[in-house]
């Protein structure tokens, strides 16, 4: 479904994202973890179009993303959250969908009643996904407003206003306590039964592990291993890559 | 009673200028290039009823249609940058626009008369509404009739999507990028509505005064019309108005005896405003406040009947 192939982003000297490839398949959660710095969030910005890469593909079922711009990666499938919440804080809970918002494919309303009408047949849409999201008596508050959650809730539900098919989550889970993250697991759990596909980029092992199928682990830019959540907490290079080598223990000691 | 009048004509034609900044600045841009449009509009629909003896209906709807025009041409390079950089190639406009006009001499004889822009001595003969029988109160009735219908506009503007959209792209650049705004087109069209909504501005204002020239249309001018919708705040077109009627009601004619001293007094505000309210005089808290203290004056008001 997405295929990253050779991915490559320089800053400078800097090689954030240093020859990154891996496959998401229709349907699944897939988890991109690695230590600070090692090009998650920046694989999240190359894919979206914030950044363009220095070099390597972004294939969405075989169209070459690199060709389209930001703005129309949303209607070719691609939705996101961001690490630090960014919600239109002066609207309010339904307008932060409305503006993000696609109607169902072959539903589509004309040019002029998209951006000039108030079809009561969409904002009953809308509410429809704040009931989903937990923010259904929060509709005319100011986004700006809400409790941190409801706002990290309420990003989600705007990036799901578009309907993508792959959908990427920039570190969801920054800031939550535990009951909010496993909230946080039912949400994405519940997208992959809705047919959407996630790209999951985390730190918090606890979501992590409970909701993908296949993990790629990132350090330094580059991927040091992929598998299923299992295989990856047993695998040597990530522990090292986290917690250092046991020789390199042992020589801090001395 | 004519210089009540006169005080009402320029408050209308003000707050057309600071409803076409406040367009833009929904967006998060700050334009000085209103001034310019507000020249084109005001010399093209005097060129064509001075010249061309058109309707002033026509006339207006024209100039304000080429402010458009170039609002909408100058958009696609000067959005490209954004905050210093923005006011910069704004004023840059401005002063191309108003060099232009400097310069441009276009006499015709019309009727054995001489008439039409004559570059420094300025634009003289757009007596349009006493050549028609037009009387003040129906010209300051014209200016208010067109204030009325452009605010009800960027009222209407806010119950729809569009409304929201320019709000979003002001609020945060990225997350509207990411939710699928196209960000230029979405600048280009304010700057172009803005654009309408300062020519039509200019158009009246020439036809009021009879009489242009480049002086008129310096920066200055381009200043007041962004620091209206700053002072009234973003939330509603009222406050805009609002602005303009304590700008130009009690600063400019209320203290008129205190001279160039106002211009101080106008910046001292902007500068409190900036540091006490940044939102504005009317932000969000405050509209809040006055709705629910509506709802219960009526709740109140239904309970004792």
């Amino acid at each position: 479904m997405l295929e990253v192939r050779n991915l490559v982003k320089h800053f400078g000297g800097v090689r954030a994202v240093d020859g990154l490839d891996f496959k998401i398949q229709q349907g699944e959660v897939f988890g991109l973890i690695g230590p600070n710095g090692s090009g998650k969030s920046t694989t999240v910005n190359l894919v979206c179009g914030v950044f363009s890469p220095t070099d390597g593909e972004i294939l969405l079922d075989g169209i070459d993303l690199g060709a389209i711009a930001p703005h129309n990666r949303v209607d070719a499938g691609v939705a996101r959250t961001f690490q630090n919440i960014r919600l239109f804080s002066e609207l309010t809970v339904w307008q932060n969908l409305w503006v993000a918002w696609r109607d169902q494919p072959g539903q589509e309303q004309g040019w002029v009643s998209n951006w000039f009408g108030r079809s009561p047949a969409r904002r009953q849409e809308i509410q429809k996904l704040l009931e989903f999201s937990g923010l259904g008596d929060k509709a005319d508050h100011l986004a700006g407003n809400l409790a941190f959650g409801e706002q990290r809730r309420l990003e989600l539900a705007r990036a799901m206003a578009s309907k993508p098919k792959l959908i990427l989550l920039d570190e969801p889970a920054a800031g939550m306590n535990s009951a909010e993250i496993k909230d946080l697991c039912q949400r994405v759990l519940a997208m992959k039964e809705m047919g959407m596909t996630v790209l999951l980029v985390e730190h918090v092992m606890e979501l992590v592990m409970n909701v993908t199928d296949r993990i790629t682990v990132l350090n330094f830019g580059k991927p040091i291993a992929q598998g299923t959540p299992v295989e990856i907490q047993n695998n040597k290079l990530v522990q090292e890559a986290y917690f250092g080598s046991a020789e390199n223990a042992h020589g801090g000691v001395s | 009673m004519t210089y009540l009048l006169g005080i009402f004509q320029t408050i209308g034609v003000h707050t057309l200028l600071g409803l076409s900044a406040y367009l833009l600045l929904l967006t998060g841009q700050l334009s000085l290039a209103q001034v310019g449009f507000f020249a084109i509009g005001a010399y093209v629909s005097g060129i064509l009823t001075v010249i061309f003896s058109w309707n002033i209906f026509a006339a207006l709807a024209l100039g304000s249609l080429m402010a458009g025009f170039f609002a909408f041409l100058v958009g696609f390079p000067a959005l490209r940058v954004k905050g210093l950089m923005l006011v910069v190639a704004t004023i840059s406009f401005s002063e191309i626009v108003r060099l232009f006009f400097f310069n441009l001499s276009w006499r015709v004889n019309v009727n054995g008369v001489e008439v039409g822009p004559d570059s420094t001595q300025g634009f003289r003969e757009i007596r349009y509404f006493a050549a028609n029988g037009w009387e003040q109160i129906h010209i300051v009735g014209l200016i208010w009739f067109v204030v009325m219908v452009v605010m009800l506009a960027l009222w209407w503007l806010d119950q729809v999507r569009a409304g929201s959209v320019l709000r979003a792209v002001g609020t945060d650049e990225l997350a509207a990028q990411s939710s699928g705004i196209n960000l230029t087109m979405v600048k280009v069209a304010a700057m172009t509505g803005g654009g309408v909504i300062a020519g039509i501005g200019g158009g009246l204002f020439a036809h009021s005064t009879t009489y242009v020239d480049h002086h008129t249309f310096v920066i200055l001018l381009a200043t007041f019309a962004v620091s209206y919708p700053i002072i009234g705040g973003l939330r509603s077109v009222i406050g805009t108005l609002l602005a303009v009627i304590f700008i130009q009601g009690f600063i400019i004619e209320g203290l008129r005896f205190m001279g160039d001293y106002r211009n101080l007094i106008f910046g001292l505000l902007i500068i409190l405003v900036m540091n006490l309210r940044p939102q504005g005089l009317l932000d969000g808290h405050l509209v809040a406040d006055m709705r629910k203290l509506l709802a219960k004056l009526t709740k109140g008001g239904k309970a004792d009947a």
